[in-house]
């Protein structure tokens, strides 16, 4: 056993228990008790995959704004210290049995291909097997400088070192502009929806 | 560990996602669900970016899926809000006015 293995199954069993967590609590402050380990726990895959900036905006807007976000939901909706809004147990069996399916279909598929060669195919033979493939920065940790600039349209990560004739790879600065607009757009929104209203009372 | 020990821990998390959007009556406790589903999502993006030829591209998709669903809580958190204020309560199968 490696670290890394250790590492893996640590957090792959505390983001698959907190997610078992979520759907099994019954109060929905639990439920976000254990929301907050199941996404943390992710956080710490992304690192392992050498996605830094990731992970750390995985912690920052989910963990620490998202949540947060739910929390406030939480409070202001309860009506009571501990809301407690029951399932019925026919509901809970169709639930996991429609989920056992799900899982047992999805873990089938993912073991049935063969993802080196499906790499090799929809690369066009580029993708040689083996440790060091995909994006794997020598220095390690290197993620955002290159996550920047493909925001910005560039791509180094690609178009250094190619030959001349591929032309240049796309980046990503429309999308980025639109996800802008929309973030403002939604937000204006939020606020307009969620904003206190003047009940007008009905003249008696 | 490979790639398909990692898509495996996102079909957890995508299937209890589901699961909790089917089963919970809570309206919060469904945004919760959907935040599962697009977390499961995100694994597998990530591990695909760190294991084919996919590269920065996956990461990128991944930051998007984080940023709109922050967009999405929002606005779904702000209908729940209101649906507390008119109905009192925030069970979702309560709204059944809309009967077709």
């Amino acid at each position: 056993m490696t670290y890394e293995k250790i590492l893996f199954f640590i957090f792959a069993m505390s983001a698959c228990g907190g997610a078992l967590g979520v759907v099994l609590a019954q109060r929905v402050a639990r439920m976000a008790f254990w929301l907050i380990i199941s996404l943390g726990s992710v956080a710490g895959l992304y690192f392992m995959l050498h996605a830094d900036f990731v992970a750390a905006t995985q912690i920052i807007i989910y963990v620490g704004g998202t949540l947060v976000l739910l929390i406030f939901g939480i409070m202001l909706t309860a009506t009571g210290p501990h809301v407690k809004i029951q399932t019925s147990p026919g509901e809970l069996v169709m639930g996991a049995a429609v989920g056992l399916t799900l899982l047992f279909l999805i873990q089938g598929t993912v073991r049935s291909v063969d993802w080196n060669k499906a790499a090799m195919v929809t690369s066009g033979g580029e993708f040689q097997p083996g440790e060091g493939k995909g994006y794997n920065p020598t220095g390690q940790g290197n993620t955002i400088r290159p996550l920047g600039m493909a925001l910005l349209g560039l791509r180094p990560d690609k178009d250094l070192g190619a030959p001349e004739e591929a032309g240049l790879s796309s980046g990503y600065l429309f999308p980025f502009e639109i996800v802008s607009i929309h973030l403002l757009v939604v937000l204006v929104g939020a606020s307009y929806l969620a904003r206190a209203k003047q009940r007008t009372r009905p003249t008696v | 560990m490979g790639l398909e020990s990692y898509l495996l821990v996102g079909a957890v998390l995508f299937v209890s996602g589901v699961v909790c959007m089917a089963t919970k009556r809570n309206g919060i406790g469904l945004l919760m669900g959907v935040e599962l589903v697009l977390n499961g999502a995100n694994v597998n993006f990530v591990a695909f970016s760190r294991f084919t030829t996919l590269g920065l591209d996956g990461q990128i998709v991944s930051l998007f899926v984080i940023v709109l669903a922050a967009a999405e809580a929002a606005v779904a958190l702000s209908i729940a809000l209101n649906f507390y204020n008119n109905h009192l309560t925030i069970d979702v199968d309560r709204g059944d006015e809309l009967k077709g």
